[in-house]
């Protein structure tokens, strides 16, 4: 749990301190996977009903979604804008 | 300390050591293959947490899908974002950063804190389920009884998830195409 205690603040730091969007994804994805690696190491304790790990999978294929959305949109501003740094984005309209 | 500790702490330290170091370095592309390892390291950990389909899963989603989406998402977006990064490296603490550092670090000693003070080894339905002989055993076969449950108990989430996933890549599809025939 420490372990993924650390996890979690590496990937926060990430994010807050990165200049880059492809970064801070990256960091999104530590979050998310030290969320995961709580889920499973307590899924152990529950071997009928599974619980831990099946809400494991799904945060997994959840975490595939939002990324596949993210870099697609990332993608997209960087042809608007030719930067992906986020602090320079500063407008949602066209 | 026997061989499953002793493998559980090189995993966490390969773990710990390449997300440091994928937030550490400058370089973007070290710090994608960097991410690989911490993914692969995970994977790891799970194995080693008794749940082996999900470190399959972890695998194939995370190490095929996601790290393809993101070293392809990082070839086309270009040399700009490289130029971009290359061309800030004089300063290693600038302000924003020692107020992130501050940030994680104050995170790290609230989570450490509560995991002290709840004290996981001994909460009341982790000796229940011990006792009840409910806890996976390293002989047990887990995939069989994931495929049951996820057939039966957890049958709404699958779908519904699986409607979700096609939502999202539909949506990315059409995010990104280009607008000219729009």
């Amino acid at each position: 749990m420490i372990v993924s205690a650390v996890l979690f603040c590496v990937g926060l730091y990430m994010i807050v301190t990165k200049q880059n969007a492809i970064q801070v994804l990256i960091g999104i994805e530590l979050m998310l996977n030290a969320a995961i690696l709580n889920l499973v190491a307590f899924g152990r304790y529950d071997r009928f009903a599974n619980g831990g790990q099946m809400f494991a999978l799904f945060a997994i294929v959840l975490a595939a979604a939002t990324t596949a959305v993210a870099l697609a949109i990332i993608l997209n501003v960087y042809k608007k804008y030719k930067t992906i740094d986020p602090g320079q984005i500063d407008q949602l309209k066209d | 300390m026997n061989l499953v500790q002793v493998f559980f702490y090189v995993m966490a330290f390969i773990t710990l050591a390449s997300a440091v170091y994928v937030a550490a370095t400058k370089n973007l592309v070290r710090s994608i293959f960097m991410f690989f390892i911490t993914l692969f390291a995970l994977a790891g950990l799970y194995v080693l947490a008794l749940a082996d389909f999900v470190a399959i899963t972890q695998i194939v989603i995370y190490v095929g899908g996601i790290l393809v989406l993101i070293l392809f998402a990082f070839m086309l977006s270009g040399k700009e974002s490289l130029n971009y990064i290359s061309g800030r490296e004089s300063k290693f603490i600038s302000i924003n950063k020692i107020a992130g550092l501050f940030l994680s670090a104050l995170f790290l000693v609230v989570l450490v804190n509560i995991i002290v003070k709840v004290d996981p080894n001994n909460l009341d339905w982790i000796k229940r389920s011990v006792s009840e002989k409910n806890d996976i055993q390293p002989d047990t076969n887990m995939t069989e009884n994931i495929g049951i449950n996820l057939m039966t108990q957890y049958l709404l989430p699958f779908e519904a998830i699986s409607v979700l996933l096609m939502i999202a890549l539909v949506g990315a599809a059409h995010i990104s195409r280009k607008e000219k025939n729009a």
